[in-house]
């Protein structure tokens, strides 16, 4: 089965350690990290992303010219804003993004 | 025309990992149900019951407002920000998560549970400067009348957070009747049964039940004798 590839942007490292670890763990995602707009950039052009989570710490006009450049280069590809740092909202944030009703849908 | 919706206690998904067990009202952690993601701004509402002497190991949080506020035992909180401290019963703590915070906590008490709620709120504004609150709200009399604990304000009553919501809090030993009006018309109310039973307009709920309600401008509160009640006010525009 092929995973969803998620690419998380975050410029908090040890947060984005950690988000990425947590996808990582569900076996049918596969997470990528990028803490800046610039490499955000470089790994969406070389990946097919389902989805784009955008985590703490980047300056508004980064997420916006983030936001800019990726519906640009793939308008398809849902763009959700992370909250919470951790565990607790992820998979709901993923799953709903996703169009899930289920997590195994 | 007023709307609600009503969350039962038996209707809460539930975690068991041994030393923690969780009601959640809105999915959390691998509990999804695309039906119960929130209140509004209210995002996490879980009622935690910690053993003794166990807890949370350090993890990172961002972009959340956090209110702890516990119900019996006490808990042991230390932070990135430096901030070891204890709260318990009679206390609510506020971490404004913002850029990003690492904070662990456990059950002080070696030989007894502790139970607290642990609600999360989405920030009016993301990025802040995390900041961490604590603040004893059982010295004064509530008794009978709901007291103020949270607040966007920091000179209004109560902690204050990043969001425009506020939070009221009360016990009653007797049958009481009485009437919230609320701060903003656009927000919602999600009352909380801590313990006890009441009637918020004409809802009946029993403990651990859950009561959101919007499109109002007030509602009426019939509280029983022996009911703890939670009042969250809340934006609705999330």
């Amino acid at each position: 089965m092929d995973k969803t590839e998620i690419l998380i942007v975050c410029s908090h490292d040890e947060i984005l350690k950690t988000i990425v670890r947590l996808i990582n763990s569900n076996t049918s995602m596969r997470g990528t990290g990028a803490n800046t707009l610039e490499q955000a950039l470089t790994l969406f052009k070389s990946t097919s992303f389902q989805l784009v989570l955008i985590g703490a710490g980047l300056k508004p006009e980064e997420e916006k010219e983030l936001i800019e450049n990726l519906n640009r280069l793939q308008r398809k590809v849902p763009i959700v804003q992370h909250y919470g740092g951790g565990s607790g909202l992820l998979f709901t944030e993923i799953f709903k993004a996703l169009g899930k009703k289920t997590p195994l849908s | 025309m007023a709307q609600s919706i009503l969350h039962t206690a038996e209707s809460r998904d539930k975690s068991d990992h041994g030393w923690l067990k969780s009601y959640h009202t809105f999915s959390f952690g691998g509990n999804y149900n695309p039906e119960r993601i929130q209140f509004g701004a209210l995002r996490v509402l879980n009622d935690d019951w910690v053993n003794g002497g166990m807890g949370f190991g350090e993890h990172p949080h961002d972009n959340m407002e956090i209110i702890s506020i516990p119900l019996s035992g006490a808990l042991q909180h230390e932070d990135s920000m430096n901030n070891v401290a204890v709260i318990e019963s009679g206390e609510i703590q506020v971490m404004s998560a913002g850029t990003g915070i690492y904070h662990k906590e456990f059950n002080k008490n070696a030989d007894e549970p502790a139970e607290f709620l642990q609600i999360w709120l989405f920030p009016n504004q993301r990025n802040v400067e995390p900041r961490y609150q604590q603040q004893r709200y059982s010295d004064d009399i509530f008794k009978n009348k709901f007291k103020q604990i949270l607040s966007p304000d920091s000179n209004d009553s109560g902690v204050w957070i990043y969001q425009d919501a506020w939070f009221s809090i009360a016990e009653f030993d007797q049958e009481t009747t009485s009437t919230y009006a609320l701060k903003n018309k656009v927000n919602g109310l999600y009352v909380f049964m801590i313990k006890g039973s009441a009637k918020f307009s004409e809802q009946a709920l029993n403990e651990r039940d859950g009561f959101g309600i919007w499109d109002i401008d007030n509602v009426v509160i019939k509280a029983f004798k022996g009911s703890k009640i939670l009042l969250m006010e809340v934006p609705m525009n999330y």
